[in-house]
């Protein structure tokens, strides 16, 4: 594999953590819920789908079992912010900062200790195909499935009934009340949707992407992963763009390496921060367009009145 | 028939004091659970957590020692969180606190001025605002959300600091250590006893609570602050600015955060190191909260989470109980916090026969 191929193959890797727990957080908050937690969501399902997989030496178990945790987690900050009412935000940090300490807790014996990553699909033909072959169709499973994943979720949401039930939730609460939908019954199922893909965007991180243990592993992935979505202005296929772009942009390291240029390492792992915090101020400019695709009701809390 | 919440005409007083009771007893719950499942003895834990912090005085004075920086911190960060500004990365304004506080004694290794502590002290609290500022400009001038800017600049200093104590300011005799030379006396802060840790720097957090107290109760500062962070619009409209808020929010905790950050490379730490923070940016946080955002009731969560801070340094020795359970309750206790202030707010009131249908139709 020359450098060029390892490093686009490693873009659609990377990538696919970012993808995942995007699309989950894409969808809790089209359904007006900003779940700042997804850090420490992915966190202990990366820690519960780690131990797993090392214990039982089956992925598969690994995803199911951070899937689960992940919506465990997520269940806790719907029913602090949906059923008792409070604060989104400060709920959400809460979760999060929760979640990294029982990450700690559960990853506590397993550290810098590793599995074995489970190898890349083969499909005849194509996956021969020079550069193209190794770069697009050699990946894990994984990394194709959530693609058709962001496919699905953009469809559902924006063509289906479910789809509109989760937006008028979003956007405004009171008249989806009125119009007969349960709101509170549809922002905690977007929001366990949402923690269900953090905890398989935290699996594939601990078990595929770097199928090794180290607390805090996740650093700050999952805040990207929430910036992804204001940076897609709330739209799948931006989503897509943007997460495929932060998988090239955290594979600086390896980039200026391979290249042989005098950069600490430490400026190169700032990157994909320093990038979020640009991106951030050009997309935020335009406040007015900012407003137009947010959730009209994102962030706010609603008690199951039918008015304000 | 179902149960539902209903916003009382005015908040409870007596809930607004049961809140952090009840908040503490479920999390007592809660942990204990979590470490029966570890396989730890409970009794053990807790006398750990909350009664051996005061077996000695040595012990005492640590607890004062991390009180604090957490209230600092804290009093700052909730005078933000009341105007809706949401700073969560003091972490990153402390260490860029401490980075600045570092340039005075890494770069006059041999002088014995008494200038050097009130120049770390001035270039402390400059840094952290420094790092706080870029948040409120961005905030600003680009709409630029300041809680993934505050959190992304914390992942940056960071990063900073790493390449600082692997490269130019790594002790040349630390044994290749990653971490600076030990500072010398001129660039420490007297210790109060002798024989412990705590130091005069213990007064700033105090004064700077008396401060907040005055600041945020006595004038009128304090409610143009939190108009402009609730309602930006009325506050243009009578002439406060909501701009003004963000700035004085993030530039007052970059303040008290790099003063923290000073306070520890000065104090207990002596030198510059990786883990200068502890950790006391993100535990702030909980203190605020569970301060429920007022100057006095956040010097009772700062000592109280002080004292966990302890018991968990001790539980550890004591019953073999790994420091990321003290993560794990503080975490609980802002869960539990959140969710049961709702009743200072709300009461409980069942419902019978509720037709959303008819609800609609007007009289």
């Amino acid at each position: 594999m020359t450098t060029v191929e390892f490093l686009l193959a490693g873009t659609m890797s990377a990538a696919t953590v970012f993808l995942l727990a995007a699309l989950g957080e894409l969808v809790a908050e089209k359904s007006g819920m900003l779940n700042l937690g997804v850090e420490g969501m992915m966190a202990v399902s990366a820690a519960v789908g780690f131990v797993i997989t090392y214990q039982t030496g089956n992925h598969l178990l690994g995803f199911a079992g951070a899937g689960i945790a992940g919506i465990f987690i997520s269940l806790i900050f719907a029913t602090v912010a949906i059923t008792f009412l409070a604060n989104q935000v400060a709920t959400g940090l809460a979760v999060g900062i929760l979640g990294l300490g029982l990450s700690a807790l559960i990853g506590r014996q397993h550290e810098s200790l590793t599995v074995i990553a489970p190898g890349g699909i083969n499909i005849p033909i194509l996956s021969d195909i020079p550069l193209i072959g190794p770069v697009l169709f050699q990946h894990n499973i994984v990394v194709y499935l959530s693609i058709l994943l962001a496919i699905a979720i953009g469809y559902c949401l924006k063509y289906t009934r479910l789809g509109l039930a989760i937006r008028s939730a979003g956007e405004n609460p009171e008249a989806a009340h009125a119009l007969g939908y349960p709101v509170h019954l549809i922002r905690y199922g977007s929001v366990a949707f949402g923690g269900l893909l953090a905890g398989f965007a935290g699996a594939y991180a601990s078990t595929i992407y770097t199928p090794l243990w180290a607390d805090g592993m996740i650093a700050g992935r999952g805040w990207i992963a929430v910036a992804l979505v204001v940076f897609g202005t709330w739209k799948t296929g931006r989503i897509v763009l943007g997460a495929y772009l932060f998988g090239l942009v955290s594979l600086g390291e390896l980039l200026a390496q391979s290249f042989g240029a005098a950069i600490p390492s430490q400026l190169l792992s700032s990157l994909p921060y320093i990038v979020t915090i640009v991106v951030l101020a050009i997309i935020s400019t335009n406040a007015a367009r900012l407003r137009l695709h947010a959730p009209y009701a994102l962030g706010e809390t609603y008690d199951g009145s039918e008015a304000r | 028939m179902h149960i539902k919440f209903e916003r009382r005409i005015q908040y409870s007083k007596s809930m607004l004091v049961l809140v952090p009771v009840v908040t503490i007893v479920l999390s007592i719950i809660a942990s204990s659970v979590v470490l029966l499942a570890l396989g730890k003895s409970v009794p053990l834990t807790m006398h750990s957590f909350f009664i051996a912090p005061f077996a000695t005085f040595y012990s005492i004075t640590e607890i004062f020692l991390k009180f604090g920086p957490l209230l600092l911190i804290a009093q700052a960060l909730a005078v933000g969180f009341r105007a809706k500004v949401w700073n969560i990365g003091a972490e990153g304004q402390m260490v860029m606190g401490a980075i600045f506080a570092t340039s005075v004694p890494v770069y006059f290794v041999d002088s014995t001025s008494p200038f050097l502590l009130p120049a770390m002290i001035i270039l402390g609290a400059l840094g952290g605002m420094g790092w706080a500022a870029i948040a409120a400009f961005l905030r600003t001038r680009f709409n630029a959300n300041e809680i993934l800017v505050t959190l992304m600049l914390t992942s940056i200093a960071l990063q900073f600091l790493y390449y600082l104590l692997l490269g130019p300011w790594k002790d040349p005799m630390g044994f290749n250590f990653p971490q600076t030379v030990m500072f010398q006396d001129e660039a420490l802060f007297p210790t109060l006893f002798s024989g412990t840790r705590l130091n005069i720097s213990i007064v700033i957090p105090i004064l700077f609570t008396i401060a907040v107290w005055i600041f945020m109760e006595r004038r009128f500062g304090g409610f143009k602050l939190v108009v402009g962070g609730l309602a930006p619009n009325a506050a243009t409209y009578a002439g406060f600015s909501a701009k003004g808020a963000v700035w004085l929010s993030l530039l007052l905790a970059g303040f008290a955060a790099g003063l923290a950050g000073m306070s520890e490379v000065a104090g207990p730490i002596g030198q510059l190191q990786r883990s200068v923070t502890s950790g006391y940016g993100y535990s702030a946080i909980i203190v605020a909260y569970l301060g429920a955002l007022h100057p006095i009731g956040i010097v009772f969560a700062a000592f109280f989470l002080a004292v966990i801070h302890i018991g968990g340094d001790i539980a550890l020795v004591s019953a073999n109980v790994p420091i990321s359970a003290v993560h794990v309750f503080q975490g609980l206790l802002l869960v539990f916090y959140l969710a049961t202030y709702t009743f200072v707010n709300y009461r409980l009131r069942v419902v019978r026969h509720v037709h959303h249908k008819q609800s609609v139709v007007s009289p």
